[in-house]
């Protein structure tokens, strides 16, 4: 399981960064969003892949590692989630107004000159 | 008083004053007078009251912890030497404060003008009593910045400006190579008080490093006392008021570089790297000022090459390695700042009363103002070293030694007295310039303001240092001699040597030579009358090699063109190999860590690989390198794939027990998409003129090494998500936060807990961040101007509103309206069901997954629903969001929670929670994380739909500009209907 989600990762870290070296706007932010899906999934494969434990706990008794999953990365990627929302959303916003001022969906505001 | 406070006040007393003064209003020119004189006065008290201990032999001390961990103190030392600077700080200090109150003119900021001089006179304070070398680089540093803003007082002149600068990068520069001197002298003395280095002087002498400290300390103490090279900044720097320049170029700023090299003098000299860098940069400077200072038109630049000169003298008695010369060296650091004071005033008094410091204009003053001219006359006269005054002494001294100096090279040994012979030639042919010059000759024709005597009480300072002139001249032994003996004792401790003070030594050899450069001077003065009287600008010779014009060009390069360069060399204006670096550098950081540590195997073995898992994210992995083809050619296909990867992500997430994440993930995905969606729009269509792109070899190779940057990155994550996920840690934090869960934060879902209650801080932060970007999309949509190629309706909708127009039975837009007839009905439906959903999600989110956020995207999602399927104006009809509303209350929710808890006198965000029975929804828990989580759930919402529909709105307003076009079709804004704009969402 650990040299899927691994291999999970690679590809979706390898083609985020790919579009992240593209020239055009739209391929940064389709780039940008692999690319926090495989951190967002790294953060979390920090705390070791369980099936079938949760780590929310039962009749209110005290938890523990054994029975449950690590709640601590979970809890970080759950507002990565979120916050990557957001800045997808400021990314998004700011490509549409430079691309209104400068006429153009390059990622340097300007057509490459040859 | 103990003595350890008398210099803690010293020091600090001349900064509170300069606070004050600061602070005192622009026109109160006396107050701030009184203000500056009573604490020179002090400051001059307080040295006085020194003078027993001191003229003992001993040494006052204040010491206070300053950075015990590095073992630095601040401490203060005053021994005879230091005590000697501070009374000539203090005492000068104190004359130019008098002679400042009537030299500065009533429009002119005074109270600023004396803050500045108290500030530095604090700082020159500082240094002659640091009994620490880091503090001493400290306070140098402070009298620099304190100098730039004395000269550039009157900052509205193009020549205060540049002089400040000038001096303070030149100075400055200079004090920061101190520092590094310094640094290298504590780090071989292992010490950096001055007691500790003062003991060490062989130890420093035979150390490797030993050259260049020597080198960085005296560039500094060599920019600082204007010893050539560095020497032209100070003649710039006479654009300063002239109490300025009387202060800080004849007794403060530029003898602080003298003050360092004597100071350091038994440590530092006695080498022979020590005698030819300090003894050629002072005979150089020596020769150079005294020649420059014969040619200078303006008084006060005849005034700063003859200091310059003075400085160089004084540079070059303490080059010569004999002790009898420094003793010889600091008796004309007194002499100097005397007539020197005394003269800068004198000029600055012709200035003031005749509107002009030129000598070209100047003549016959001796007749308008009779008693200036004779305090000027026997102040020069010390200047060209007349008998009978003080500057005749040291003189004589300085003969005398380079007479009997010591040279490493006999080749030296014979030039030493010419040379000394010929700058005193010189001084006496600039001080009879100076005085013949300006006060005899005929009535002077044209000048700007008719000459008379100042006011008594700013004559007053030139006649007090004059007559220090005399006496010191006629006196020496009786006036000036027990000062002297205690600071060349306290410099050069047993070494030094036997002296006499007297002003008839017999008819010898130094006398002669004096008399020799008398004649020569006079007849320099006299054949040069006629060159002189031209009135050309700059020195014969040497007029071509200008200093500040090496200076600008040398700043030009540096901050203009060697930048221009190294940008062009290694620097881009583009992302794309901005982000190819960042992307390599943290691949190779990551790989190079990799390769230092080592891989080996971690402590936990794989799992089995489950085929359903393994077929999923073979679709994954599909969609991933779906969407990164598809982002150039085909945007909605390359997002519809991007959707896919996000759910195997979200599969994931529940594969591997986090419902939460899932939850999030999933609702995340859905609002990611509609924005991607509501971007679309406003893209260009995709370019492909033939042409336009350069020769496929190059795009091929481009192509294939980004292929390979995103291929190394890929395979490094994979490395490392493996390594990482086969390894357990010993200890993680997780179990204590499962442990006390439920015991201290009331809930059972441990990841809601920890994000409401025990990481309750971080929560609120990050909503912070959300409820800021929202507000910045918001802001910068609202000044969004389309692209004019995107501003026209969507071809679809042209089609529709065509078709709509040809029949007759149908209106505008009511092509969509049918399509979307049934799922607006749907989501209508669904409207209160997703809300329903959204409270129960809110309102379990502490016991099982849920919580504000997943909440929140839930409410975002039913209100973008219904704009998608109604249009934006038949919900702006009916329902009105007001979603900065919803984030402000959030926020404030959010933070008052926190805040509560002060009421009970707990930290910020501490959390309350019971069991409430209610009847229907049974028992549910009534935390105060609830009201926090309800925070984050209106925030949430607010900040989602605010981007969300603020995007949505722009079909609107791009129509809106681009209705006043004539424009083939109606425009026709979403599906729905068109008409007027509504207020934009948010205004509320």
């Amino acid at each position: 399981m650990e040299l899927i989600l691994s291999l999970g990762i690679g590809v979706l870290t390898g083609s985020g960064v790919w579009l992240l070296l593209r020239p055009r706007t739209f391929q940064v932010i389709v780039g940008l969003s692999l690319l926090s899906y495989a951190v967002n999934l790294f953060i979390f494969s920090t705390g070791g892949l369980r099936t079938g434990a949760e780590p929310i706990l039962e009749g209110g008794r005290a938890g523990n590692l054994a029975m449950h999953a690590d709640p601590v990365p979970q809890a970080l990627v759950l507002t990565a989630i979120v916050i990557g929302f957001a800045t997808t959303a400021l990314f998004l916003v700011l490509l549409l107004a430079a691309r209104g001022l400068t006429g153009t969906d390059h990622v340097d505001g300007k057509e490459k000159s040859r | 008083m103990p003595d350890a406070l008398l210099l803690l006040i010293a020091v600090a007393f001349p900064f509170a004053g300069a606070l004050v003064a600061g602070l005192l209003p622009t026109h109160a020119r006396n107050a701030a007078a009184w203000l500056a004189g009573g604490v020179a006065l002090v400051g001059l008290a307080m040295v006085w009251s020194a003078y027993p201990t001191v003229s003992a032999g001993g040494v006052v001390r204040y010491s206070a912890e300053w950075m015990p961990m590095l073992g630095l103190d601040f401490s203060l030392r005053m021994d005879g030497f230091a005590w000697l600077f501070a009374g000539l700080v203090f005492g000068v200090g104190t004359l130019v404060v008098v002679y400042a109150r009537y030299y500065m003119a009533a429009e002119d900021p005074v109270p600023r003008f004396f803050a500045f001089l108290l500030a530095f006179m604090g700082s020159m304070t500082g240094v002659v009593l640091s009994g620490n070398l880091i503090q001493l680089a400290f306070f140098w540093e402070l009298t620099s910045l304190f100098s730039f803003l004395l000269i550039g007082y009157w900052h509205h002149t193009a020549a205060a400006r540049d002089g400040a600068r000038m001096a303070l990068t030149v100075t400055a520069t200079g004090g920061l190579c101190l520092f590094a001197g310094v640094l290298i002298l504590g780090h071989i003395v292992g010490s950096y008080e001055l007691d500790a280095v003062l003991a060490a002087g062989d130890r420093i002498r035979a150390h490797p490093l030993y050259l260049p400290a020597l080198v960085l300390i005296l560039l500094g103490a060599l920019t600082k006392s204007a010893q050539f090279p560095f020497h032209f900044w100070l003649p710039h720097a006479m654009a300063a008021p002239t109490p300025v320049s009387a202060y800080l170029h004849s007794a403060t700023l530029v003898k602080a570089g003298v003050f360092l090299m004597a100071r350091l003098w038994p440590v530092l000299a006695g080498t022979e790297a020590w005698f030819w860098i300090v003894g050629s940069a002072g005979l150089a400077t020596l020769l150079l000022g005294a020649y420059v200072a014969i040619f200078q038109h303006d008084l006060k630049g005849l005034l700063a090459y003859s200091t310059i000169s003075h400085l160089g003298l004084i540079t070059l008695l303490l080059g010569l390695n004999s002790e009898l010369a420094m003793v010889a060296a600091i008796f004309h650091v007194i002499n100097h700042a005397t007539f020197k004071a005394s003269l800068f005033m004198a000029a600055g008094i012709i200035d003031h009363e005749t509107g002009t410091r030129d000598i070209r204009r100047l003549s016959g003053l001796n007749r308008f103002m009779p008693f200036t001219a004779r305090l000027a006359l026997i102040a020069a006269g010390a200047m060209a070293g007349v008998p009978l005054l003080n500057g005749f002494l040291s003189k004589e001294m300085f003969f005398a030694e380079a007479l009997s100096a010591k040279e490493p090279l006999p080749v030296f040994f014979d030039v030493l007295p010419v040379a000394a012979m010929v700058a005193s030639a010189f001084s006496v042919a600039y001080s009879l310039r100076f005085i013949h010059g300006a006060f005899f000759g005929p009535d002077p024709v044209d000048l700007p303001k008719k000459p008379h005597e100042p006011p008594a009480w700013m004559r007053f300072p030139v006649e007090i240092l004059v007559l220090a002139c005399i006496v010191i001249g006629i006196l020496p032994a009786a006036t000036v001699g027990p000062y002297l003996d205690m600071a060349a004792r306290a410099a050069l401790g047993s070494a030094t040597p036997e002296y006499s003070l007297a002003v008839w030594h017999g008819f010898n050899r130094p006398l002669l030579m004096s008399m020799i450069a008398f004649a020569a001077g006079i007849g320099l003065y006299r054949l040069l009358q006629g060159h002189l009287a031209k009135g050309i600008e700059g020195p014969p010779l040497i007029r071509a090699f200008e200093g500040r014009r090496m200076f600008e060009r040398t700043m030009v390069f540096l901050s203009w063109r060697l930048a221009r360069t190294a940008e062009g060399l290694v620097g881009t204006r583009r992302l794309q190999p901005q982000l190819r670096l960042v992307v390599c550098v943290a691949v190779l950081a990551a790989g190079w860590t990799v390769w230092l540590r080592g891989l080996w195997p971690g402590n936990l073995a794989p799992s089995g690989i489950d085929p359903v898992l393994a077929l999923i994210w073979a679709l994954g992995a599909a969609f991933a390198l779906g969407a990164a083809w598809q982002a150039k050619f085909h945007r909605l296909a390359a997002l519809i794939l991007l959707g896919g990867a996000g759910l195997v992500v979200c599969v994931t997430f529940v594969w591997f027990s986090a419902p939460d994440l899932a939850l999030t993930q999933l609702l995340v995905e859905v609002v990611t998409t509609i924005l991607l969606l509501l971007g679309l729009r406003w893209l260009p269509k995709r370019l492909d003129v033939p042409g336009a792109r350069g020769s496929e070899a190059v795009t091929l190779g481009r192509r294939l090494r980004d292929l390979g940057i995103a291929i190394a990155a890929g395979a490094g994550m994979a490395g490392l998500s493996f390594g990482v996920m086969t390894r357990f840690p010993p200890e993680l934090l997780a179990q204590h936060f499962l442990e006390l869960a439920y015991s201290e934060g009331g809930g059972t879902n441990v990841v809601n807990v920890i994000l409401v209650d025990f990481r309750g801080f971080d929560t609120m932060g990050e909503i912070t961040v959300l409820g800021a970007v929202a507000l910045t999309a918001y802001a910068l949509l609202r000044r969004f101007r389309p692209a004019p190629d995107s501003v026209d309706v969507p071809e679809q909708q042209r089609d529709q509103s065509a078709f709509d127009a040809s029949q007759p039975d149908r209106k505008e837009g009511d092509t969509a309206a049918e399509w979307l007839f049934i799922p607006s009905l749907i989501a209508r439906l669904l409207f209160p069901l997703i809300l329903m959903v959204a409270l129960f999600l809110l309102l379990r989110g502490h016991d099982l997954p849920g919580g504000g956020f997943a909440a929140g995207l839930t409410v975002a999602i039913a209100m973008i629903l219904q704009y998608m399927f109604g249009g934006t104006q038949w919900v702006e009809a009916r329902l009105r969001v007001l979603p900065m509303r919803w984030m402000g209350i959030g926020i404030l929710l959010a933070a008052g929670t926190g805040l509560g808890a002060w009421i009970f006198g707990r930290p910020f965000l501490t959390s309350y929670f019971a069991y409430a029975e209610l009847p229907v929804l049974g028992k549910i828990p009534v935390a105060s994380a609830l009201l926090f989580d309800i925070g984050v759930f209106a925030l949430v919402v607010g900040a989602t739909i605010l981007i969300l529909i603020a995007l949505a709105r722009q079909s609107l307003r791009g129509h809106r500009a681009a209705a006043p076009r004539p424009a083939e079709m109606p425009a026709v804004p979403e599906p729905v209907q068109s008409g007027p704009l509504p207020t934009a969402v948010g205004d509320d």
